[in-house]
């Protein structure tokens, strides 16, 4: 490589120049501007740190006080009164939630196997899947959402939960698939020469051998599927609408926490804000503890998620 | 045993396994069937995200045609409909140039402060912690930037600068009220600071240690083999980084549609830095619900293709700078 070069250009300079270059005064500056550098990329560290823990300390400190039976249980009361809770968010989130890994998980793990084991026989496929997964990945969370509304809601004729876990699984799929091609990966291949060698066919040791022993992998990839769709907001303004009223049927309007936080944070109120901060609170607390969990047991096992960040 | 009784028992072995055999490549092939069939769906997702958004807003380009990209109206009164995407356009591309031109230091940064200064144990801890910014949901950074953040913007730095440069730079004239692009852009930048700050690590990781080993043996010091030895051969991967960065900006939604203060039509195109503005997710946010009629429901599609367009070109150009920089280190490594 040609970068040492770039100190090349002092090749004119005299003999004595040189020298001088390498003198204890000059060592010394040098040493300063390394020492002055280091101490201005430790301050960009600090700056990344502060607004991680003043929302941390935000959310604490003004949503505490929502908190009682009422407000996780109760659904809202009239706009403005202060009273009421956040149960039909609660409640929405986790089915939403819920329905949405039923869908990506399954398909999501599938999609994972064949980048992990049977990719070598089609190239061209697994390479266009990749591309596709790392496309998908990328498209925008509130683009998903119309496509959402327009193949689910305007075919049902009413926003749905099915369109809300519809969409979410979208966002979950390329996740699970590229984390978990990544852990079947960290199989040992002798395990799977071991298998064929005692005579099972290759879908027996893929199921027996491979995803069973990477059971606890795959659970991570869905988790960490639902740590990130659980904070999903735009892609539910247009597939689930938002509403003050519990679960009513699988094709009326149902509520999510991020969405009632969007509606608190919208309203003119103290009363509102308050309630707000209280479901943030919630909801940092239930996507922080997976995460960290996650990232935990992950630095545990060596996996890296650096193409799902 | 007789021979017969021998033959016998060889023939029903034969078919016991032949039938196992039969029983297996089933089993492969309906295996091997479901699992294509899981990929070609997420391929499906693709094709449709991008078919329901195009037929979703033929009805606003038969009507607009091209002037739909670049019109600045935005009516939505029956009988005066016209809708025009430049000025969300602007103001996605100036709020996330601003989150670009904050973020991309800060995060190539830290990598380097965190893979080349400091023992390894304490960069895996501060990794960690960089990465939980990315597990902060969107709307909880809304609504802090909403309720905190946007008064020490307005008081620390919008204020001062308003009041020193506001009379001679034309960036700074307008009276700072904290809802504007410039907040916008620089809670964008906290956002996407540690997706940079990853892939940055990762370029970094791949560089061969001989190289280092070389700049440290001619005598540099910390920062000069950084300079020399990872900074030249790693750009076109921390590029990458960047458009990744780039990417996520411009989709992102939620936290925007709070604070950048959801301006309409003309009056969305950023003046100054302290203008209120509208992305195209923010407005596709605060309307798609409201739409007034068809033809505003199809305009709001058609802004979502024009995101949808946008960030497809970011991607996968990020995707084939990163792809071939990984590849050309880890033929060196070779």
């Amino acid at each position: 490589m040609s970068n040492i070069s770039n100190n090349d250009n002092n090749k004119e300079k005299s003999y004595k120049s040189i020298i001088r270059e390498t003198t204890a005064k000059n060592a010394s500056k040098r040493k300063m501007k390394n020492n002055l550098i280091t101490v201005l990329l430790a301050c960009f560290v600090i700056i990344a740190v502060i607004p991680l823990s003043s929302i941390l300390i935000e959310v604490f400190k003004n949503g505490i006080g929502a908190f009682s039976f009422d407000f996780l249980f109760l659904p809202p009361g009239s706009i403005g009164s202060g009273g009421g809770g956040i149960g039909p968010a609660i409640q929405g989130t986790l089915m939403v939630v819920g329905f949405a890994t039923l869908i990506g998980a399954p398909v999501g793990v599938l999609a994972g196997v064949f980048l992990s084991e049977y990719s070598s026989s089609s190239r061209v496929f697994a390479y266009i899947l990749r591309l596709f997964n790392d496309v998908l990945t990328g498209i925008p969370s509130i683009v998903i959402g119309i496509a959402g509304y327009i193949t689910i809601v305007l075919t049902m004729g009413s926003f749905s939960i099915l369109a809300g876990a519809f969409v979410l699984s979208i966002i979950m799929i390329p996740i699970i698939a590229r984390v978990s091609e990544e852990t079947l990966k960290l199989v040992p291949n002798t395990l799977r020469e071991a298998a064929y060698g005692l005579g099972l066919p290759k879908w027996k040791v893929v199921w027996h051998i491979v995803i069973k022993g990477s059971k606890s992998g795959i659970l991570t990839s869905i988790v960490l599927a639902i740590s990130r769709i659980a904070g999903e907001t735009a892609p539910l303004i247009m597939t689930i609408l938002g509403t003050s009223l519990f679960f009513s049927g699988i094709n009326s309007p149902v509520d999510a926490l991020p969405l009632r936080i969007w509606r608190l944070a919208s309203q003119p109120y103290p009363s509102a804000h308050e309630q707000g901060w209280g479901a943030a609170l919630l909801l940092i607390l239930l996507v922080l503890s997976l995460s960290i969990a996650l990232r935990m047991f992950a630095q545990k096992r060596s996996l890296t998620f650096k193409s799902t960040i | 045993m007789s021979l017969k009784d021998s033959k016998d028992a060889h023939a029903e072995l034969v078919k016991k396994l032949d039938l196992r055999n039969k029983k297996s490549i089933l089993g492969d092939k309906f295996f091997k069937g479901l699992v294509i069939g899981a990929s070609l769906y997420t391929l499906l997702m693709v094709a449709l995200v991008l078919f329901s958004l195009s037929e979703g807003s033929i009805p606003i380009f038969v009507k607009e045609g091209f002037n739909f990209v670049i019109g600045t109206d935005w009516n939505a009164v029956e009988g005066r409909e016209s809708f025009g995407a430049l000025p969300y356009i602007i103001g996605t591309l100036v709020s996330s140039a601003i989150a670009m031109a904050i973020a991309v230091p800060i995060s190539v940064g830290i990598a380097i402060f965190i893979t080349e200064m400091i023992p390894k144990k304490l960069g895996t801890i501060l990794s960690f912690v960089v990465e939980l910014l990315a597990a902060v949901p969107s709307i909880v950074y809304g609504l802090w930037a909403l309720f905190v953040f946007r008064f020490w913007i307005r008081d620390f730095v919008e204020e001062p600068l308003h009041n020193s440069f506001g009379d001679y730079i034309s960036i700074f004239a307008k009276a700072p009220f904290g809802l504007d692009v410039f907040t916008a852009g620089i809670v964008l930048a906290i956002m996407i600071i540690p997706i940079i700050t990853a892939v940055s690590r990762e370029v970094m990781k791949a560089i061969p240690h001989s190289q280092k080993e070389a700049a440290y043996a001619l005598g540099a010091t910390r920062w000069e083999m950084v300079k020399t030895a990872i900074l030249p051969s790693s750009k076109t991967g921390l590029m990458g980084a960047s458009f990744l960065g780039l990417g996520r900006a411009i989709g992102e939604t939620m936290l925007v549609t709070l604070i950048i203060g959801n301006a309409i039509g003309l009056a969305a195109i950023p003046t100054s830095l302290f203008s209120q503005s509208q992305t195209l997710s923010s407005i596709i946010a605060n309307e798609f619900n409201e739409a007034a009629n068809d033809l505003h429901l199809s305009a709001l599609i058609g802004l979502g293709l024009v995101l949808f367009i946008i960030t497809i070109f970011i991607n996968i150009a990020a995707i084939f700078i990163i792809s071939r920089v990984s590849k050309s280190y880890s033929n060196v490594r070779e």
